[in-house]
């Protein structure tokens, strides 16, 4: 049995009284101390996927439909108090922003420390030894120092290590990480990221990691799921999906990273935009932009299927080669 | 080919107060001895990471921020002697497209309002029903419809603001054009399209840009010479081509080897430690000395000073690696 195990999670909003869905229906599996990237654009639901796993979006007023199940336990049918005891001590989240997702009032050390009085029966002492242990881990310097310090005083790197302790000091089995470098330089977005890597080996947390940059799935991630509009179209190892992707959405959004070297001018780019989740086309949401698009994909919205060489891929184009 | 811009020794730095009653606590000196020129016709990329200087730089070549010292030659004219009006003028022939296109337009006025804007500020008159046309001529150019023209800005997506603002930057038809971070806050498909919009814009109405971004592999597509700045201070000058083979300075090659590559065979594997340090109280010697993996004793204590490479570059390092 699968770690953790997502079927067909749907969430709808009601806009102006009218339903929205920006996530459609999407399935994945997750192995203990695998490391799944979900990559997509702005508006394709991967955020939205990390807070309907952790019963987040129910709070802002979404319907949340479908099954997760995270370690034999189905999350959407607990209570709220039960998803809390798991929220922190079995799934931690990493949210997207450092700056705001701190408290500037209080002391990052006491920040750490909340979460692991929440959830584990410890004195004050023996959690603040925790807490400098875990922060020493993620080579913050002078631990003993920095606890006693504000957010403000910190940089943006320093700030994210912070955040990283807050999810990891209750021992975690699974850590959600939203955007966890995007806001950093690329040095130490380099340094981040090697500590993420570190640390889901050597403790064998399970990661997923939700990322805009297909750059940083490709240095740590074992398997990637491609989003866009709401659906997952593209599901597979990263050595598949970067030697050979599969779905025209991933092989579009590959040639338009430039990299060093590049000729000036040789840069593609995906004609017209994302749909926005409230007019979505009919059928596959990408055959407006598609240059293999056929009669199929404006009616027929294709399934995630398996493919040769263990990839899954919802596209028309390998449905047909199927049947 | 003659230079469009030349800048020399320009310096500018801004007092940093605290307290009650603002008491000057220190000095940053956000650009600090900088001299480049610009080609006719070139793409000049500037990269750097946060607190670098790069976007003071922009700011300083449009005299938005006045300099403590040095001088900018646009077009042969002494742009820090020129008297408020003149620039006022000479402005229109210089202009610049912000980092983020949410913010950089009024969100009360139409596109076609704020597409406007520019010609009344330079006094240009139309003829009766020729302005409709010239901005309706303007949205086409960046692969907008004249119906944007009617839309509040809150109705575009990020990417069509950013064209929007383009448009507004070529309303006045400007031989130079500062772009700070156009892209940094759009995804990777928009930002090709965006970067396609430029390529085509260059090509066909004979544009000089200043690029300036965080992103290496990006400027050393896009442009043709990319400078490298740390702490308010070149580090090296270098042609884009020769970026990914020889790169002079170390902090260049440091940016490199940061850059993850969307291709699982090739992990990065040395990284820089530590931060960009404070600027506050910047090394005696080389800015980058206290990160640098090759630092020699001499690094700490001199300067070095920008000097020619083979390929007709400049670098300040001490030693270089090529």
């Amino acid at each position: 049995m699968a770690f953790l195990e997502v079927k067909d999670l749907e969430v709808e909003f009601q806009v102006d009284k009218k339903p929205v869905i920006p996530l459609k229906g999407i399935s994945f599996e997750m192995n203990e101390g695998e490391v799944l990237g979900i990559v997509g654009e702005t508006g394709s639901g991967k955020s939205l996927t990390a807070h309907a796993i952790m019963g987040l979006s129910a709070m802002s007023g979404g319907k949340i439909r479908g099954s997760v199940k995270f370690a034999g336990q189905s999350l959407l049918d607990l209570s709220e108090k039960a998803m809390q005891s798991i929220r922190g001590s079995q799934i931690a989240f990493i949210p997207q922003n450092p700056m705001t997702s701190l408290d500037p009032v209080y002391r990052v050390g006491d920040q750490i420390m909340e979460g692991l009085l929440n959830h584990a029966d410890l004195s004050k002492s023996k959690a603040k030894q925790q807490v400098l242990d875990i922060m020493e881990k993620l080579n913050i310097p002078k631990a003993e120092h920095v606890f006693q310090q504000y957010p403000h005083e910190l940089s943006g790197g320093l700030k994210q290590r912070i955040v990283i302790a807050m999810g990891l000091c209750a021992n975690p089995r699974l850590l959600i990480a939203d955007e966890p470098t995007t806001a950093l330089d690329v040095t130490v977005q380099a340094q981040i990221v090697r500590l993420f890597k570190e640390i889901t080996v050597s403790k064998g947390i399970g990661l997923l990691l939700i990322t805009h940059d297909l750059g940083v799935i490709a240095q740590i991630c074992d398997k990637v799921a491609v989003m866009y509009a709401g659906n997952l179209v593209e599901l597979a190892r990263i050595e598949s999906l970067f030697g050979s992707p599969r779905h025209p959405y991933t092989q579009a959004l590959l040639n338009c990273i430039p990299s060093i070297g590049m000729k000036q001018g040789s840069l593609a780019a995906i004609y017209g935009n994302v749909p926005s989740a409230t007019d979505c086309p009919d059928g596959c949401p990408f055959h407006p932009r598609c240059p293999h698009s056929f009669s199929t994909c404006e009616s027929t919205m294709p399934t995630l299927i398996q493919i040769e060489g263990g990839a899954k891929v919802a596209c028309h184009l390998y449905q047909e080669n199927q049947e | 080919m003659e230079n469009l811009v030349e800048i020399s020794n320009l310096s500018v730095s801004f007092d940093v107060r605290a307290g009650l009653f603002l008491r000057k606590i220190g000095t940053i000196k956000a650009v600090n001895e900088v001299s480049f020129s610009i080609k006719k016709g070139e793409i000049l990329g500037v990269v750097g990471e946060s607190g670098c200087g790069k976007s003071t730089l922009a700011r300083l070549l449009l005299r938005l921020i006045e300099p403590d010292s040095g001088s900018i030659v646009f077009n042969g004219n002494d742009i820090l002697q020129m008297p408020r009006k003149k620039l006022q003028q000479e402005r229109r022939h210089m202009q610049m497209v912000f980092q983020d296109p949410y913010s950089a337009m009024d969100p009360r006025y139409t596109i076609f309002r704020s597409l406007c804007e520019p010609f009344q500020i330079q006094n240009v008159a139309f003829a009766e029903g020729e302005r409709r046309k010239k901005i309706d001529a303007l949205l086409r150019l960046v692969g907008l419809n004249p119906e944007h023209g009617f839309a509040y800005p809150h109705a575009l997506s990020g990417g069509q603001k950013q064209r929007v603002d383009i448009a507004r930057v070529l309303a006045l038809s400007p031989q130079f054009i500062i772009l700070d971070e156009p892209t940094a806050a759009l995804d990777v498909s928009v930002q090709a399209q965006i970067i396609k919009l430029l390529e085509g814009l260059r090509e066909r109405l004979n544009l000089t840009f200043l690029f300036i971004s965080h992103d290496l592999s990006l400027v050393s597509y896009f442009c043709d010479r990319v400078i490298v700045m740390y702490l308010g201070r070149i580090v090296e000058n270098i042609a884009a081509d020769s970026i990914g083979k020889r790169p002079h300075h170390p902090y260049t090659q440091a940016l490199i080897e940061s850059i993850f590559q969307p291709d699982p065979s090739q992990k990065s594997s040395t990284i820089l430690e530590g931060e960009v340090p404070s600027p506050f109280n910047l090394p005696l010697g080389c800015v980058f000395s206290s990160r640098c993996k090759y630092v020699q004793p001499i690094c700490r204590e001199q300067r070095p000073t920008l000097h020619k490479t083979e390929e007709g570059g400049q670098v300040a390092c001490h030693f270089p690696l090529y």
